[in-house]
C-alpha cells in the first residue's frame, strides 16, 4: 500500500486536486479529470511532437524559496501553494510533476486557445458543406468551442494542391490539412512505411507524398480516420453519406481471427462504412484497409433472399415451411452414419451449440469445418482467417478442425454419406468438392448468404443472414470472447443461421425453447464449462478473455514496447 | 411547470349569453350588409380568377433548387436540408463532379434530388438552413398530380420551377 502510494502524485486541475501516477501526461490526467484539453497533433498511440499547440493550458508549481527566505507553508492536506507560471506548457508531451497546478479555464488559456484557433483557421478553406469530415471534424468542433466566431484575415488564402491521389484508396486536400503530422507519424511509427512528409516552409506547407511513392500499404485508411480535419478522405466513402444521418453500431471485425473491434456506420439498412474501435488488448486503434473494405458484398444482387428447392432440374422457390419439409422428409430417410454436417468457423458460438445440437439430434456420423488460411501480415491480420476457430474447438468439440473434409470426400465417394448439410460454407469453391461429387449425394443442404456453384447442386438451398445481419459471441486468437452485434436487417426472407437450423431440428422431431440468441447464450453457459457463470452483458463492448491460446498480436506487442519505452502513452 | 389560467368571473347577466349573442350578430349583420350592397368582396372566382399577383414576398409555395448567373447548379449535395426537413420530403443521392469539369473545384453535386411534394409542409426551414443559397421556396402553390410518383420533384424539376436567381454570394471563385 505504502509503496503504491509513493507512486502518485498530487495534482492540482482547475482548483482541484487529484492523484496520478508518476509520468502521466498532463492531457491525460486532464482527461480522467473529467477535463477535456482540445488537441490535434496528439494521439495516444504515437508519439508527441507537440506542433498544434491546441492544448496549451497555464501551469503552475510551487514557489521556490529565495536564498534565507521560508519555504512556503503546506495546507492541512499537505499541499503547497501554487504560483503560476505566466507562459502557458503544452499538455499533450509534458508529464506532471508533484504539486504541480494545471488551469485550463483561467483567461490565458482561452486567448491561447482562440489565437491558434484563428491562425489554424487564416488558410482553411470555409467549404464544410461538401466537406465529409464535416459532423466529426475537431476543427469544427474546436472552432465552435474556442474559436474567435469571425475572421481578421483580409488577405489572399493561400492555394495548395487538392484532390491528389495520395494512394490507391486515400485522396488528400492539402488546403484542409492543419500540418497535425499524424498521418506521418503513424506511417512511419506504425505501420511502417514512411512515405508521407511536409515539403515548402511556412503558410506555404504541403502535406505530400514521397516522389515515386504511393499511400499504398494495407493499413492506409487508418489514417483517414486519426485525420483530425478533411484533409484525407477515403475514396470508397468520399461524398456517400453525410456522418450525422448515420447509425453507429459496435460489433467486431469478421475477416480473420483477430476479430478487430469495429464501428459499423449504416443509414436505412444500408452499411456505408466501417472504422476500427479503440481495444487495447485487441486492435489497439487500427485494422487493416483490406478487411474493413469488405461489407459491399453484403448488398450484392447475388444474395439470397428466398428458400430454394430443387424440382427436377431447376430450382423453384419455395416457403421456409417447404423447404424445411423437404429437408426434414429427405433426411428422415437417411441413417445418421450417412449424414455429413460441414459447419463454418464464419458461425458464432451460438449458432455452432445448435449446430451441435443438430449433429446430435440427427446422430451424423461426420461433422467438419472448413479451414481458411493465409499469411499472418505481423501487424492484426491472422494466419486463420476464420472468425471464430476456437469457438469451433470449444462450443462444438472438434479438436482439429478441417481434419475431417477429406474422409467425407472419400465417404461421398465410397457412397457411405448420402447427405451433406452445409451451413455458412461454399463447399465447391472454399473446401475444394468438385460439383460432380456433390451430385452423387441423395441429398445437400447448403444455407449461404450468396448464390454459389454449391448452391447450384444442392436440393435445399436456404438463404441465410451475413455477418452484419446476426447477433452473437464469437473467440478470437487469444481467447478473448467478444460480441458481433446486429447492424441491418437481412434482405428478403433470410434468417439467421441459429434460426435455420432451430427450425431443422424441430422439423425432425426435436422441440426446444429458443426464441431469441440470448437464450442460445444463457445455454452456452450451461453446457460449456469456459462459459459458466457469464452473461450476456458481462461480455460488454470490448469482450472478456475466456481461454487462454498462447497467441499474441504484434501489433500490439510492438505498442507495449514503446510504451515501456515511454515513447507513447499507449 | 403548468400554468393556471384564470377564468374571469362573470356577471349573472352575462352569464346569460344572451348579450354576448346579441353583439356577436351585430358584427355579422354589419358584415352581411357591407357585403350585399357591394361595399367588400371576399370571395374570387378560382381558378378562372387568382390571386398570384397578391402573394407577398414572403409567400411559401414549392421548394425549388436554383441555378445562378453563371449557369452553376448552387446545390452541393450537403444534405443539410434534408437533415432538417420535418416531414422528411427531400431524399439527395450526392456525386463527384468529374475533374474535367469548368466546376470541378466544387468537388460534389446532387446525382439525384427529389421532394415528395406530398410530404412537404411548406415550412421553409430548407431555404434557412441551406448554406450554399441553392434552395428557395418559390410562390408555386398549385401542385397537383394524377399518381404518387407524379408528386416527387426530380432534380430537373426542381430547376425548372426554380429557374436562375442572380445577385447571390459567389463563394467558389478561383481566388477564393
Amino acid at each position: 500500500m505504502s509503496e503504491e502510494k509513493s507512486d502518485l502524485i498530487d495534482v492540482q486541475i482547475n482548483g482541484e486536486w487529484h492523484s496520478f501516477p508518476k509520468g502521466t501526461r498532463m492531457i491525460e490526467a486532464c482527461r480522467e479529470a473529467g477535463v477535456e484539453v482540445p488537441h490535434y497533433c496528439y494521439h495516444p498511440k504515437l508519439t508527441s511532437p507537440g506542433n498544434c499547440r491546441m492544448c496549451l493550458v497555464e501551469m503552475g508549481m510551487p514557489p521556490r524559496p529565495r536564498p534565507g527566505e521560508d519555504p512556503p507553508e503546506p495546507d492541512e492536506d499537505g499541499h503547497l501553494p501554487i504560483s503560476w507560471i505566466p507562459r502557458p506548457a503544452i499538455a499533450c508531451a509534458n508529464t506532471i510533476a508533484p504539486n504541480m497546478g494545471i488551469n485550463t479555464e483561467s483567461a490565458m488559456t482561452e486567448e491561447c486557445r482562440k489565437g491558434v484557433m484563428e491562425l489554424l483557421l487564416a488558410n482553411h478553406p470555409l467549404d464544410c458543406p461538401i466537406c465529409d469530415q464535416a459532423g466529426e471534424c475537431s476543427l469544427q468542433e474546436f472552432s465552435v468551442e474556442h474559436g474567435k466566431g469571425e475572421s481578421r484575415f483580409r488577405e489572399q488564402k493561400v492555394k495548395k494542391p487538392k484532390n491528389v491521389e495520395v494512394g490507391p484508396r486515400i485522396r488528400l486536400d492539402d488546403e484542409r490539412c492543419i500540418m497535425c503530422s499524424r498521418c506521418v507519424r503513424f506511417t512511419d511509427e506504425i505501420a511502417d512505411d514512411p512515405v508521407l512528409g511536409f515539403t515548402d516552409r511556412g503558410s506555404h506547407t504541403v502535406l505530400t507524398v514521397y516522389p515515386g511513392r504511393e499511400l499504398a500499404n494495407n493499413y492506409s485508411l487508418n489514417t483517414v480516420d486519426i485525420c483530425p480535419v478533411g484533409a484525407l478522405t477515403s475514396n470508397d466513402f468520399r461524398f456517400q453519406m453525410r456522418v450525422w444521418f448515420m447509425k453507429e453500431t459496435k460489433t467486431i471485425d469478421v475477416n480473420c481471427a483477430t476479430g478487430a473491434n469495429v464501428t459499423v456506420y449504416s443509414r436505412e439498412d444500408k452499411i456505408y462504412r466501417i472504422t476500427p474501435r479503440q481495444n487495447n488488448d485487441v486492435n489497439s486503434d487500427w485494422m487493416p484497409d483490406s478487411h474493413r473494405l469488405n461489407f459491399h458484398w453484403i448488398e450484392s444482387d447475388a444474395r439470397l433472399t428466398d428458400p430454394l428447392v430443387k424440382k427436377g432440374d431447376t430450382h423453384k422457390q419455395a416457403t421456409w415451411q417447404e423447404a424445411v419439409a423437404t429437408s426434414a422428409d429427405a433426411l428422415a430417410s437417411l441413417e445418421g452414419s450417412e449424414i455429413a454436417v460441414i459447419a463454418s468457423a464464419r458461425m458464432t458460438n451460438e449458432e455452432l451449440l445448435m449446430t451441435n445440437r443438430l449433429v446430435k439430434h440427427l446422430g451424423a456420423g461426420h461433422v467438419d469445418t472448413v479451414t481458411r488460411t493465409g499469411e499472418a501480415d505481423g501487424y492484426l491480420i491472422s494466419a486463420d482467417r476464420n472468425p471464430n476457430t476456437n469457438g469451433v474447438k470449444l462450443v462444438l468439440g472438434l479438436d482439429d478442425p478441417g481434419s475431417q473434409i477429406d474422409a467425407i470426400k472419400e465417404g461421398i465417394e465410397q457412397g457411405r454419406i448420402k447427405a451433406i448439410i452445409a451451413l455458412q460454407e461454399n463447399l465447391v469453391e472454399d473446401a475444394d468438392f468438385s460439383a460432380d461429387l456433390l451430385g452423387k449425394l441423395d441429398f445437400l443442404l447448403t444455407s449461404y448468404p450468396l448464390a454459389n456453384p454449391t448452391a447450384d447442386v444442392a436440393h435445399v438451398v436456404l438463404p441465410s443472414a451475413g455477418w452484419a445481419e446476426k447477433s452473437g459471441t464469437m473467440i478470437n486468437v487469444t481467447g478473448r470472447l467478444q460480441r458481433l452485434n446486429q447492424v441491418i436487417d437481412g434482405p428478403g426472407q433470410t434468417l439467421e443461421s441459429w434460426e435455420i437450423i432451430r427450425d431443422l431440428i424441430q422439423a425432425t422431431g426435436g422441440g426446444n425453447g429458443i426464441y431469441a440468441v440470448n437464450d442460445i447464450f444463457k445455454q452456452l453457459t450451461q453446457e460449456v464449462s469456459e462459459f459458466e457463470g457469464l452473461t450476456w452483458g458481462q461480455i460488454g463492448d470490448l469482450g472478456i478473455p475466456l481461454i487462454e491460446t498462447g497467441e499474441t498480436i504484434p501489433l500490439l506487442e510492438r505498442e507495449a514496447e514503446r510504451k515501456a519505452k515511454g515513447l507513447i502513452v499507449g | 411547470m403548468a400554468i393556471v389560467v384564470k377564468r374571469p368571473k362573470l356577471k349573472w347577466w352575462e352569464q346569460l349569453y344572451i348579450p354576448g349573442i346579441i353583439s356577436g350578430m351585430r358584427v355579422t349583420l354589419g358584415h352581411f350588409i357591407k357585403i350585399v350592397s357591394g361595399k367588400k368582396k371576399v370571395t374570387m372566382q378560382y381558378p378562372e380568377e387568382k390571386w398570384d399577383e397578391h402573394l407577398p414576398e414572403h409567400y411559401r409555395g414549392a421548394p425549388a433548387l436554383v441555378k445562378d448567373e453563371q449557369d452553376r447548379e448552387r446545390c452541393v449535395a450537403c444534405q443539410l436540408c434534408e437533415f432538417i426537413c420535418p416531414p422528411r420530403a427531400i431524399t439527395i443521392k450526392p456525386e463527384e463532379i468529374p475533374s474535367d469539369d469548368k466546376w470541378a473545384k466544387v468537388e460534389k453535386r446532387p446525382k439525384a434530388f427529389d421532394i415528395d411534394m406530398i410530404r412537404c409542409i411548406y415550412c421553409g426551414l430548407c431555404e434557412e438552413v441551406c448554406p450554399e443559397q441553392a434552395i428557395y421556396l418559390r410562390k408555386d402553390y398549385a401542385i397537383t398530380g394524377t399518381s404518387r410518383e407524379e408528386m416527387v420533384h426530380d432534380k430537373d424539376r426542381l430547376y425548372e420551377i426554380g429557374g436562375v436567381r442572380v445577385g447571390l454570394v459567389n463563394k467558389w471563385n478561383e481566388l477564393k
